[in-house]
């Protein structure tokens, strides 16, 4: 495995070993590019990961201070725990479930399809569908996504059976077992999925596609990439001219160590990679890197997010097999006769009982929240997710009071409905109900957003460097050797879940760096 | 459909030896339950009895027996001994339910007869740190109690028994046909 010297200034330093980092350092280092990873968090593997939440939890999760606030109930349940991201290698890719759909086209110009939206700060993408297609598709070969490349669907589970027998009921026309970046059958060096049911807890089986047992060791072996775990990026460094040159990282020990880089790009999730470039502000750059535009760390999105679980009369075990292995896809389409701009999926969620208790309602206790855990075995359930609307106001900013271990400022993260938030929860939690009460159910259970898996926006992507902090290669618009690899480069959330969009991103970025690189443009 | 046999599948003794408190077997058999659980730890044993009623009255679960709510209150015995901010935290939350319950009952907390009306003591405290400490810690010391799981239908993990591809992911067989 590589190792480069810390005054090496031909590498590329990649901050963050995600879905955005691990591809890009994998894609680079197959082109021949030298790559260096840091990640914050520890090297666990497979054989390391636990079928239990709690400890699952405590393995893998961000539990680093973090302070939320707005009127989303987030910040009052889980005040310093607003998004559930992974810190370990591989990044969130280790908990995701593996759901991996493609935008629609309308969702990449959606400020003019939408329209004005009072109160929402919306951008068309400087990209189209067209431009990004050739690149989805690598994606979905890289990852095996299901129902491409002739790669068969996964079978459906008893919670994905319930919500398909609803959703037929109902009418709707588009559900299936998704597509998921999980192997139906052996792919790439990988088993096929058992049906273990703890996606969210690490795959043990290894069906599920994740940057640490994927992108990771392949980058390593061309020997052109190294990932050093346990290092905390604090500030990225620039010269006189403006040009990055490297960063400075706190190591396991604690210690404060210098990488050199020729090119660095941030992929530390849409939370830490707007604190970092705002932690790195200096004389230059006194408002952060890459903020002329002052949209650092603004236009956080987290998607429109619900549940919806529904008990029976008779069991469904729903924890049995894969978690998110159901979608139905009918209200996902643009219909402002519903009340509301942009579509939302219905997929198949399921939690572990000490997840649930946690999770169902917040803070609830007495007997009607007991109840509802005694349902537990002859629950259904499912996950909501819809287009949020930008807003500059929903934003990460550096806490004025709070500091991290290293005495670093921690992230506060703001965030309110917009009405149209408001207007299409209101209408998903009403469809998700209908479906299952058109199947049986006895009681459901409307259920409030969990912390944000899905995390986008704070470093957007602009045709105008005034509208946001990066162009449509993921470069920064002030620093040419500066790029956003992970989902902070969202100009707009879109309905589905953005894995597969900040995988194909960051291919299409990896093809750009080294292109420019060979060029010697940086 | 391959249902889940609720009995537990651990001994009694290994959840209260998980607890670190140490009970005598026979007891822990029997329906009866020693109160020696409840001695020897940083906080007063009539404070302990009190946090376990409050548990149960907070989430009760009739097919639960008192074990699970006494592993559930038991470690903050340790927590207590560790910080005495917690100590106080859970002493005087206690005694200002008891002085509540003798308010509203004329006697503690523990010995108000009625579910219903325990709870309404607890609804007036709902608010306070006391209150939010007890509901934030339990909803994970009770649940996350592996013991507890099959009781909810509940499996815990599965890998090493080779998931559930062959162990019921689709054997839903009550669903209208198609
Ligand atoms: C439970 C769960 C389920 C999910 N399911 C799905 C799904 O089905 N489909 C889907 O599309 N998406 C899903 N997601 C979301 C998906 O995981 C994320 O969208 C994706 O992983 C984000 O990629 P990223 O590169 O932006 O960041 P991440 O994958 O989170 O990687 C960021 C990495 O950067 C590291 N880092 C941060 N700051 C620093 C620093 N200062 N120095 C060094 N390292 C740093 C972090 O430790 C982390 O490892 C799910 C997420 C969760 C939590
Ligand atoms: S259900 Fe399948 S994808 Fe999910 S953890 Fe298990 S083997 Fe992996």
């Amino acid at each position: 495995m590589a190792q480069f010297d810390q005054n090496d200034d031909g590498v590329v330093v990649i901050i963050g070993s995600g879905a955005g980092g691990g591809t890009l350092g994998n894609e680079l280092a197959q082109k021949g590019v030298k790559v260096v990873i840091l990640e914050a968090g520890p090297r666990n593997e497979i054989q390391d990961f636990v079928n239990d939440e709690w400890e699952s939890f405590a393995q893998l999760a961000w539990t680093d201070m973090r302070v939320a606030s707005g009127s989303w109930r987030v910040a009052k349940d889980f005040p310093n725990l607003p998004a559930w991201i992974v810190k370990s290698v591989g990044g969130s890719t280790v908990h995701w479930a593996g759901a991996s759909l493609r935008f629609d086209e309308h969702e990449f110009k959606v400020a003019s399809a939408y329209g004005g939206i009072k109160g929402a700060n919306l951008l068309d993408w400087p990209i189209t569908k067209a431009d990004l297609d050739p690149w989805y598709a690598k994606a979905e070969d890289k990852m095996g996504v299901t129902r491409t490349n002739g790669i068969p669907g996964l079978p459906g589970n008893n919670n994905e059976k319930v919500m398909e027998a609803g959703a037929r009921k109902l009418g709707y026309k588009d559900f299936s077992t998704g597509r998921m970046a999980i192997n139906s059958q052996p792919r790439d060096d990988r088993g096929s999925c058992q049906q273990i049911g703890f996606c969210f807890q690490g795959c043990k089986s290894g069906a599920k596609w994740s940057t640490l047992y994927t992108e990771i060791p392949k980058g390593e072996a061309t020997g052109n990439l190294e990932v050093r775990p346990n290092s905390h990026v604090a500030r990225i460094e620039h010269d006189a001219g403006g040009k990055v040159t490297g960063v400075v990282y706190f190591d396991e020990a604690g210690k404060t160590q210098r990488q050199k880089a020729r090119v660095v790009a941030v992929a530390g999730n849409s939370i830490e990679s707007p604190r970092l470039l705002l932690n790195s502000a200096s004389n230059l750059f006194p408002d952060g890197l890459a903020n002329s535009s002052g949209q650092v760390g603004k236009n956080y999105m987290r998607h429109v997010t619900g549940s919806v679980y529904a008990a029976f009369d008779k069991s469904v075990h729903m924890y049995r097999g894969t978690t998110m292995a159901g979608i139905v896809r009918d209200e996902a389409r643009n219909d402002p006769a519903r009340g509301f701009v942009g579509g939302y999926e219905m997929e198949t969620i399921s939690l572990g009982l000490p997840f649930m208790a946690a999770f169902l309602n917040p803070g609830a206790w007495g007997r009607p929240f007991t109840a509802a855990m005694e349902n537990y075995p002859r629950m259904a359930g499912m996950w909501l997710v819809g287009e949020d609307m930008p807003q500059e106001t929903n934003r990460i900013t550096l806490d004025k009071e709070g500091k991290d271990k290293f005495g670093l400022p921690v992230a506060n993260v703001h965030y309110d409905d917009h009405p149209n938030d408001v207007a299409m929860r209101t209408h998903a939690y009403k469809q998700g109900t209908a479906l299952y009460e058109a199947v049986g159910a006895i009681q459901t259970y409307p259920t409030t957003p969990y912390p944000s898996t899905h995390n986008l926006g704070t470093n957007r992507m602009s045709e105008k460097p005034r509208d946001g902090v990066v162009n449509a290669f993921g470069q920064a618009h002030d620093i040419k050797n500066l790029f956003v690899s992970d989902g902070s480069q969202f100009t707009t959330s879109a309905a589905c879940n953005p894995t597969l969009t900040i995988v194909a991103l960051a291919i299409r970025q990896a093809d750009h760096i080294a292109g420019r690189m060979s060029r010697r443009e940086i | 459909m391959r249902e889940v046999d609720p009995r537990s599948r651990y001994s009694r003794r290994f959840v209260l030896k998980a607890a670190a408190v140490s009970v005598p077997v026979a007891a822990v058999a029997g329906t009866a339950i020693s109160e020696a659980w409840a001695e020897g730890g940083a906080l007063q044993p009539a404070t302990l009895k009190t946090l376990v009623k409050a548990a149960r009255d907070i989430y009760p679960h009739d097919f639960l027996a008192d074990t699970y709510y006494i592993a559930a209150v038991t470690p903050w015995n340790e927590k207590a001994a560790a910080d005495p901010a917690v100590k106080a935290l859970l002493e005087d939350g206690v005694k200002r339910l008891d002085a509540a319950a003798q308010a509203a009952h004329g006697k503690p907390y523990a010995q108000v007869a009625w579910e219903a009306d325990r709870v309404v003591l607890l609804r007036g405290i709902e608010d306070t740190p006391f209150f939010r400490k007890l509901r934030g810690d339990l909803v994970v010391a009770l649940y996350n109690q592996k013991e507890l799981w099959p009781k909810f239908g509940y499996e815990g993990a599965s890998a090493e028994k080779g998931g559930y591809i062959h162990r019921g992911f689709d054997d839903i067989d009550w669903l209208p046909k198609a």
